[in-house]
């Protein structure tokens, strides 16, 4: 097993050759293995969740209900929902490029506990087989965010199973986060000081703790509801004086955190990759970590803002839009900091790059429209309308799937040894980014002219329509875009020419090992003398694309 | 590129047949296998929190009915419970410092004194709860009754609907608690086959030191629950 060899993939033992067979992945403690394994759950979900938002889609093409009736129409939003944040979104980039990268970019050889982190795995297929069962068994309509007393008092459907589902795949994220923070404690190599962290395992930092402080929340949330269900307990219920709107404050004491489990990750990979391709060191590295710190530590105080209109006290609303605003300062101090990394750079438009551009502008679309709804007034104004479907949206999917996206095509090569097809990325980035905003920017204009969500009919306001049918129109074509990229990296894992060790010539320990690497990463432990993102000590350029 | 890696593995000049691949030393190893604990811990203290939360909000909503409510437990039953949990925290602790020492036996002895106590507290909080099902005092039923007045008010009956909230609490909160409390007995049976077995000594007992600080953490929130469930309102 020879260091530095490029290119004799096959020969060369690495953690993908290294055993065969089923049982060697299904009980594999490597986390580059495990990495994998979540590949597969995560985008198994991803198109489920997908398959619910494509025919919500298709339902709305035309006002009137013909696809679906109002209850079917209820359950499809809800498990979309579901499906798409607590096992797609929440998971995907921790669990897939942070659970694989995390160790290489500290010098580690595996996370702090590998057998808890394979654990995790099975904590979120248990979930997953959950969630799918109760989709099977005539699904569930809560709306994604289990509102008591309809959780509890009203529906008839899986609500428990549902809950279940969450509440064990909720489990698998705090395993997750758990051990990446031990792991970037306790696991950094000789002279892999704080400051020299690359900002993907700062940002995955940040997102731990929100896993580790906020999901056992939502898991009590959740676990006190089921327990309302099933034996009558009365915490929520109001005909017994119990608050309906404290389970509002502990779903998104959890809830809206969440948003940032889902966005600081991505927000890690978009350094990285922004670095490589302008060839430059970062822009204002230390504000740039402090900044997802900040995120993590202030978006644990702005839970309420969902709450506006559910009848909270105006001053705990007054305050809670403001603390919502603060959010606003160091989410702007990254979107400054990456131009400002870009400013003047050598910059190339791989594909990784192109997603990088794209998650930048949604994501600051995202984010402002994010404040409109910060301010009481607007919000009122807007409340449980499209504006604010379109507003998540552009954080979620214009971010955090531009962002996995990207990292997904920056790392291919080392994850998998192979390189993509980089005309066929490029086409697939543009095709994303085009069928995003079309899916997307018209739900901005349709909230703001009224529409509610979660109405399935709306034949009394007929000049909806045609805004619908280009959001129609866009999930189609961002439907294409999503596909492409899974056709081709399989494609790629036979067919792709073998990735050398660094193929764009970036910066981070991860790139000093041969693609894919060995089992345990490192030959020898590798001691660091270099801050992060030294562009300026490596000349080179990034090849040019083929 | 810019790394010429050093060989500074450090490997150690005994190897410990318990250090794993991945860690260079067994202090390495210990240190995360604790901070990973404590951190665990963390998670736990916002799990109950939610509960400490809502509790929180009731009590001070229902004052009175909540100090009506809790006159309705047997308070010689939860404090011979806490004195059981404080003398398994007892035992649980010489374990940990017998494997220090490296004394098999007696930490199999005090292990085994763990499960005991653990299991006493377990049936006393069934008999606890077997009182409750036989006065009607399960939240949520038809049947739900309790004939008590609010304390300090001899005439103002405690409100029936407010009181099922207290209960709702009271066992989702003991409930909670129990489940942790059978978790733990598991896993010190698991412990105690194992230390039977000899695998801790004074180098590795780290899944003794680490179940011992989930024990003290579920010892901890009774030390809360005793008080906030039982001891309000008790004065004459």
């Amino acid at each position: 097993m020879a260091t530095g060899d490029t290119g004799n993939f096959g020969e060369r033992e690495t953690y993908l050759n290294k055993e065969y067979g089923i049982k060697s992945w299904l009980l594999s403690v490597d986390h580059k293995r495990i990495a994998l394994l979540y590949l597969v759950g995560i985008t198994f979900f991803f198109f489920i969740g997908g398959f619910f938002a494509l025919l919500i889609r298709l339902e709305l093409l035309t006002p009137a209900g013909d696809l679906v009736q109002a209850d079917t129409y209820n359950k499809l939003f809800t498990m979309h929902g579901q499906v798409m944040v607590f096992f797609f979104l929440i998971p995907a980039v921790p669990a897939v490029l942070g659970n694989f990268l995390i160790p290489i970019m500290i010098g580690a050889k595996d996370l702090a506990f590998p057998r808890i982190n394979l654990l995790s795995w099975y904590l979120y297929i248990m979930g997953g087989i959950l969630m799918l069962y109760t989709i099977l068994a005539g699904g569930v309509d809560t709306g994604w965010t289990f509102y008591v007393p309809l959780s509890t008092e009203f529906l008839k459907t899986n609500v428990v199973t549902a809950a279940l589902a969450v509440f064990v795949s909720g489990f698998s994220s705090i395993f997750t986060g758990l051990n990446f923070i031990v792991t970037i404690h306790r696991m950094r190599a000789p002279g892999m000081t704080w400051n020299r962290l690359p900002l993907f395992v700062w940002a995955h930092y940040a997102t731990s703790i929100i896993q580790v402080l906020g999901t056992p929340v939502v898991a009590i949330a959740i676990v006190l509801v089921a327990l309302e269900r099933l034996f009558h307990l009365g915490i929520f219920n109001a005909a017994l004086g119990g608050d309906p709107l404290l389970f509002q404050h502990l779903f998104w004491f959890y809830s809206h955190p969440a948003v940032y489990i889902m966005i600081l990750p991505g927000m890690g990979i978009v350094s990285e990759v922004v670095c490589c391709f302008s060839r430059k060191r970062i822009f204002g590295y230390q504000a740039m970590a402090m900044a997802l710190l900040g995120i993590a530590v202030v978006g644990f105080l702005v839970w309420a803002h969902h709450m506006f209109v559910a009848g909270i006290s105006v001053y705990a609303a007054l305050i809670f839009s403001l603390l919502s605003y603060f959010v606003a300062v160091p989410s702007a101090i990254k979107v400054f900091n990456w131009t400002s990394t870009m400013y003047k750079g050598s910059i190339t438009y791989q594909t990784p790059m192109l997603y990088a551009f794209g998650f930048v502008g949604l994501f600051t679309i995202g984010g402002l429209t994010g404040l409109f709804l910060a301010c009481l007034g607007v919000d009122i104004h807007v409340t449980d309308t499209y504006f604010v479907v379109a507003h998540f949206h552009y954080i979620m999917v214009g971010g955090m799937v531009m962002a996995y996206m990207a990292g997904m095509h920056f790392w291919w090569p080392k994850i998998s040894g192979r390189m993509y097809p980089e005309g066929w990325g490029r086409l697939a980035a543009l095709i994303v980014f085009i069928g995003f905003n079309l899916t997307f920017f018209p739900q901005f204009v349709l909230g703001y002219m009224g529409m509610p969500r979660r109405y399935w009919d709306y034949s009394r306001a007929p000049e909806y329509q045609i805004l619908n049918v280009l959001s129609t129109a866009g999930a189609t074509i961002l439907a294409v875009g999503y596909l492409l990229p899974m056709v081709y990296f399989l494609w790629s894992m036979r067919y792709g020419k073998p990735a050398p060790d660094n193929p764009w010539n970036a910066a981070g320990l991860e790139w000093t090992i041969p693609s894919p690497p060995s089992t345990f990463n490192f030959d020898e432990q590798p001691v660091v003398t270099w801050e992060a993102y030294n562009y300026d000590e490596i000349k080179q350029e990034v090849p040019v694309a083929h | 590129m810019h790394i010429s890696p050093v060989a500074t593995a450090n490997h150690e000049a005994h190897e410990n047949p318990a250090l794993l691949h991945h860690f260079a030393t067994v202090e390495q190893q210990k240190d995360a296998a604790s901070f990973g604990m404590w951190l665990f811990l963390v998670t736990e203290v916002m799990f109950f929190g939610g509960m400490f939360c809502a509790y929180l909000v009731y009590r001070y909503w229902y004052f009175g009915d909540f100090g009506a409510a809790s006159q309705s437990l047997d308070i010689k039953w939860g404090a011979i419970n806490t004195a059981v949990l404080i003398c398994s925290s007892l035992t649980v602790a010489l374990a940990v410092r017998c494997g220090q020492v490296g004394k098999q036996k007696a930490m199999v002895v005090n292990l085994v004194l763990t499960i005991v106590l653990g299991l006493v507290f377990l049936g006393i909080k069934a008999i606890e709860y077997k009182a409750k099902f036989d006065e009607h005092h399960i939240p949520g039923q038809a049947s739900f009754h309790l004939e008590k007045s609010i304390p300090g008010h001899p005439d103002t009956p405690v409100n029936q609907p407010h009181a099922q909230v207290y209960f709702s609490l009271y066992f989702a909160m003991t409930g909670m608690h129990a489940l942790h409390m059978i978790i733990g007995v598991g896993l010190f049976a698991f412990l105690t086959y194992k230390a039977w077995k000899g695998a801790y000594s004074p180098g590795y007992y780290t899944p003794v030191e680490n179940a011992g600080l989930y024990w003290h953490f579920v010892d901890i929130v009774w030390i809360y629950l005793f008080p906030l469930l039982y001891l309000i309102d008790r004065h004459p």
